[in-house]
């Protein structure tokens, strides 16, 4: 089992509005997988480098030359809500970074 | 004289070359059967417009009159997973927060096939953001099995398998983040293969996992698959992943002699979690292959037992990042009733989600987290690094191994779904293959009890013209494949295999 | 009691590459709003970032300029937070293998060197800009521009190695002149191409326990870094006085104000939830692409100011101010290299030109004034064409018109007076006018003959040649001392 306020802080860190309902199956649920996923604890992983990527390649880069922009009505054309050249969104409240 | 749908792509190549029919006859072929199967099996998310599509065809007929040069599947009508961005149509990845999204540019596959003259006919059903191993979690409807209608298609890429399947489409692309090609071909009795990661590229795929994921063909037969896979692989320098390599001549390669390969039969996939009937299949199969002249042998890599967790630990947490941008600013689906942004965030994602797809963004965000970071991503990266020696240890002394590609064959729709953790065991026997990047395919080897069942043969690193042998000279010598064509030639409820 | 403070600095700086930093949009400043975007930095379904090389080389010559370790690997990192001004919703950074770290920055204070340690300099993506419709914290609704969004981020911290707001100041003048000198950023504070964050904290001396630091945002000129460091001392130090304890907190700059607010306090801090990018592959610098990059760093303002020094016989201080400046001291050397008296060139730059650049808060090289032009006019000040004094009236004229100095002093009919007969006629009439300073002189006030030569100055509103009128005067004076 995971708490209700365990789920209540990863559901905030993810953005994800819960339901109360939902908030109960995923402490079960999530409390379930999360014992399965304990199975690995067994492992001696010590001094195992953690395979991040699947095949082993490396400094892949592109040159710095101007490549093509989308048209800015194409830019804006699936906004939900705009406002002249800009996406219009609710206002903000709390700083960022 | 035989419907056109029926046929593969490789054969309708040789017709339309030969100028014995038109893309435009193939075209109307499909889309009666569209009409026909359709409203049944609902593989498709969208369908193109007839006239448009048509026309598309008229113009590759016309390329064809000319005598112009036209490419390797010029009028061949081909399906793409709704997590595939196709410029100009709409693309949701199976959910309801990309509603009303229409993508202003082509996936790098999309451009590939196009430049080989195909024609698309719509966007295929899937399991929403290719999370699901029955196709029960698409935000529209689930897809039929075509085999049984009562039965899931298997996922995520379960349209693309039963279009392929019930001859809606003659080719499809599909992707495989940890089995969603190969479960559905063996659920609906086709070939699907997962190529190397790194061999096609992703970008314009919908990401998933960005590490595991990757784009591959569904066909009828191994010879369409390597067709298929000859198109879409190759560099490209939008996908940093992708890499810089030639990409052999597939289908040339086919044809040559198996004997002497050596293939391996991890015991670890052969136990008492697989249907007995699945395991009989497994060896008639060996017999087969030892007939033909492969060396087949028992080995064991142990770290195999450890691939679920660590697979739904790093796809999870890769996914609660990438699913990120889904926030009702730029494009999609957003809530209106939110004040600020923050609210608006949380309820356009609260609603717009379904709930396996809340469940592991939430997952992920807790493998990620202050506290969990070591102890679950980090130890399940260092697990995967352990499977993949596993797997280089077996490599050196063999060519390929050979598994079942699920438990089970097609179980029923519902049967798993309330039990997340009983569904993620559907995966059990392909996921270990996306964690190590390996290429492999789900070869039709027959059926069990009236449903198809795969057979699954995984290879080195970029070898994929190894396992192509191995599943066309199966093929070929099993006449498997012939079941499932036969079957598309009949009409599903009345298939009593 | 006695207090102490460390101060360390992070600072962020938009490198001027063509493209941003992970797709090929253009990062050209004042275009059209969502104009500079495509699918990548817009973060639209499905696609891929892929590095720009060009932005790891300018981040490996800032690394090789400040003395950095560079490791052998480095990769790239998500670092995963909500807002709209971020397109992905992550933001790709470095985590725990930035491109370098653990290098230093020489500053200057009091005529003292000091090293102030650099903790790590690393990559990132810029954001958008959020365009709020009035204050942030009332507004209706928000605006977002993606224009900004993934252009090529270097973020340089300090290790806590500063002591006062001084050092702060020194240190960012000497960072940014070594930026600049390596053109790889414009380091304009105004328009955010470089941003600076402080972390400060105030100790008393005698205490060992640290107090937590605060942090300062959103401060948009040197001088504001200066003046919110020197509140938040004041204003740990009165805590500290009656008390309180110091919360490690955020706060904002309030320019007009004048004083720090509240932000947000640690409770807030954000789990990050950092993990290496899936979508971007390993870094390997290898011992050759450095060296190749080391070979294409040209002469830094430390070894500049030393070279000037010894070469143009000008003070460290006067070194030290054209050198901070990458144009001034570039068009030190350009003038230099036409008309060779260095010190005479340094007091023009450093005196009359400084102070218009200051109060015009201009660059010289946004100013019409050459090196040519600068040189013409000092030559005719030596060739008495002019005197000093008109060459300090037209200097701003030059700075403003590109005007050379000779046609501005024709049109404004400035030609120095040298004509004996002209001048002689002029002196005649203040000698006579100014009767009681020439009887003064004769007494023995040598002092009035200043006094006169003065007059004369004036009444030919500055054009008359001071040698040739004071020889003038001096001979007249003389002649009358022989009469009397
Ligand atoms: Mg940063
Ligand atoms: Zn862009």
């Amino acid at each position: 089992m995971l708490t209700l306020s365990e789920v209540e802080y990863v559901a905030s860190l993810a953005c994800l509005e819960l339901t109360e309902e939902e908030k109960k199956i995923f402490s079960q649920q999530l409390g379930e997988i999360l014992d399965f996923f304990r199975q690995l604890d067994i492992l001696d992983t010590e001094g195992i480098e953690p395979a991040f990527h699947s095949i082993p390649l490396k400094n892949v880069f592109r040159n710095d030359i101007k490549g093509n922009s989308i048209e800015h009505e194409k830019a804006l054309s699936n906004a939900p809500q705009r406002e002249g050249e800009y996406f219009k969104i609710p206002k903000i409240i709390g700083g960022g970074e | 004289m035989e419907s056109l749908y029926n046929f593969t792509s490789y054969e309708l190549r040789e017709k339309l070359f030969k100028k014995k029919v038109s893309s435009e006859e193939v075209v109307k072929s499909i889309y009666e059967r569209i009409e026909e199967k359709e409203e049944k099996i609902k593989a498709f998310l969208y369908l193109c417009k007839k006239e448009e599509v048509l026309e598309k065809a008229r113009r590759v007929d016309k390329k064809i009159a000319l005598g112009e040069e036209v490419g390797k599947l010029a009028g061949i009508p081909v399906g793409i997973k709704d997590n595939m961005c196709v410029k100009g149509i709409p693309a949701t990845g199976g959910s309801k927060i990309l509603k009303n999204f229409i993508p202003p540019y082509n996936a790098t596959v999309i451009e590939k096939l196009l430049q080989e003259d195909v024609i698309i006919m719509g966007k295929l059903n899937c399991d929403e953001f290719a999370m699901g191993s029955s196709n029960e979690n698409s935000a529209c409807y689930p897809v039929r099995n075509p085999w049984d209608l009562n039965r899931v298609p298997g996922g995520s890429s379960g349209g693309s398998a039963a279009s392929v399947a019930a001859s809606e489409v003659i080719l499809s692309l599909g992707s495989d983040t940890g089995g969603s090609i190969r479960l559905p071909a063996s659920f609906c009795g086709i070939v699907g293969i997962k190529p190397t990661y790194g061999r096609v590229s992703r970008y314009g795929l919908i990401a998933f996992a960005s590490s595991l994921d990757q784009i591959g063909p569904l066909s009828k037969d191994v010879r369409d698959g390597a067709l298929m896979l000859e198109v879409i692989s190759g560099y490209d320098r939008r996908d940093s992943t992708s890499v810089n390599m030639e990409v052999p001549p597939y289908l040339s390669l086919l044809e040559e002699d198996v004997k002497g390969l050596k293939v391996g039969i991890p015991e670890e996939l052969t136990g008492d979690g697989i249907d007995e009937d699945i395991r009989k299949r497994l060896s008639e199969a060996v017999v087969l292959f030892e007939k033909l002249g492969v060396i087949c042998e028992t080995v064991s890599l142990p770290t195999l037992s450890y691939a679920l967790p660590v697979y739904y630990i790093i796809s999870s947490s890769e996914a609660s990042s990438n699913l990120a941008r889904f926030d009702g600013v730029r494009y999609g689906y957003r809530d209106f009733t939110g004040e600020d942004i923050f609210s608006m965030y949380k309820k356009t994602r609260g609603k717009g989600f379904g709930p396996e797809v809340k469940r592991r963004i939430m997952l992920g965000t807790y493998a990620l987290s202050a506290g969990y970071y070591d102890a679950c991503y980090l130890k399940a990266q260092k697990v995967r690094t352990l499977l993949k020696r596993d797997f280089e240890r077996v490599f050196k002394d063999f060519d390929a191994l050979l598994s079942p590609v699920a438990p089970t064959t097609a179980f029923l729709i519902g049967e798993k779904i309330k039990d997340p953790l009983k569904m993620y065991l559907t995966d059990i026997c392909t996921i270990p293959v996306n964690l190590a990047g390996l290429p492999s395919i789900s070869v039709p080897a027959g059926l069990i009890k009236g449903l198809p069942v795969g057979l699954q043969i995984t290879g080195r690193i970029f070898e994929e013209s190894t396992i192509l042998r191995l599943a066309y000279s199966f093929e070929q010598n099993s006449g498997y494949h012939t079941v499932s064509v036969k079957y598309s030639r009949q009409k599903p409820e009345e298939s009593n295999y | 009691m006695s207090y102490y403070t460390i101060i360390g600095l992070e600072v962020h700086v938009e490198l001027l590459t063509e493209t941003k930093m992970f797709c090929s949009c253009s990062t050209k400043f004042g275009s059209l709003p969502n104009s500079n975007v495509c699918p990548v930095c817009l973060g639209l379904p499905g696609v891929l970032p892929v590095i720009n090389k060009k932005a790891v080389e300018y981040l490996l010559k800032v690394a090789l300029s400040l003395d950095c370790k560079i490791p052998h690997r480095s990769k790239f990192d998500r670092k995963n937070y909500f807002y709209p001004d971020m397109p992905k919703n992550y933001q790709i950074s470095q985590y725990d293998l930035p491109l370098s770290q653990d290098g230093f920055l020489e500053i200057e204070i009091d005529g003292n060197r000091k090293k102030i340690g650099i903790e790590r300099i690393h990559l990132e993506e810029d954001t958008g800009k959020s365009i709020h419709t009035g204050t942030i914290d009332k507004s209706l609704y928000t605006l977002e521009d993606f224009n900004r969004a993934g252009v090529p981020l270097l973020e340089i911290v300090s290790k806590p190695h500063m002591s006062s707001p001084e050092e702060a100041g020194e240190y960012l003048k000497e960072l940014r002149a070594i930026l600049f000198s390596l053109g790889i950023s414009d380091c304009k504070m105004e328009e955010g191409s470089l941003r600076c964050d402080a972390n400060i904290s105030v100790n008393k001396e005698d205490f060992p326990e640290l107090s937590r630091k605060v942090e300062i945002k959103n401060m948009n000129s040197f001088k504001s870094v200066q003046k919110a460091l020197f509140y938040e001392i004041k204003r740990q130090t009165e805590m500290i006085e009656r008390g309180e304890a110091i919360q490690q907190e955020t706060r904002g700059w309030l320019e007009e104000e004048g004083k720090t607010i509240f932000m947000r306090g640690k409770e807030m801090a954000n789990d990050y939830r950092y993990f290496p990018e899936p979508d971007l592959l390993p870094l390997e610098i290898d011992r050759i692409w450095l060296e190749e990059i080391k070979n294409t760093i040209p002469e830094l303002p430390r070894e500049k100011k030393r070279r000037f020094v010894k070469d143009y016989n000008i003070s460290n201080y006067e070194a030290t101010v054209l050198c901070d400046n990458f144009a001034l001291s570039k068009f030190f050397e350009e003038t230099v290299r036409i008309y060779d008296k260095a010190p005479v060139i340094t007091n023009w730059l450093l005196g009359d030109i400084s102070k218009y650049l200051n109060a015009e808060n201009l660059e010289i090289t946004s100013t019409k004034l050459t090196p040519e032009n600068l040189s013409e006019m000092l030559s005719l000040i030596d060739n008495k064409v002019i005197s000093g004094k008109i060459g300090k009236d037209i200097i701003e004229e030059m700075l403003r018109s590109g005007k050379k100095a000779e046609k501005i002093v024709q049109e404004r009919g400035l030609l120095q007076i040298s004509d004996e007969e002209v001048l002689w006629n002029l002196i005649r009439k203040v000698m006579d006018e100014n009767s009681d300073a020439v009887k003064e002189y004769l007494k023995g006030k040598t002092k009035a003959l200043g006094y006169l030569v003065g007059q004369v100055m004036k009444q030919s509103k500055g054009k008359a040649n001071p040698q040739i009128t004071n020889s003038i005067i001096l001979e007249e004076l003389q002649k009358k001392t022989g009469e009397a």
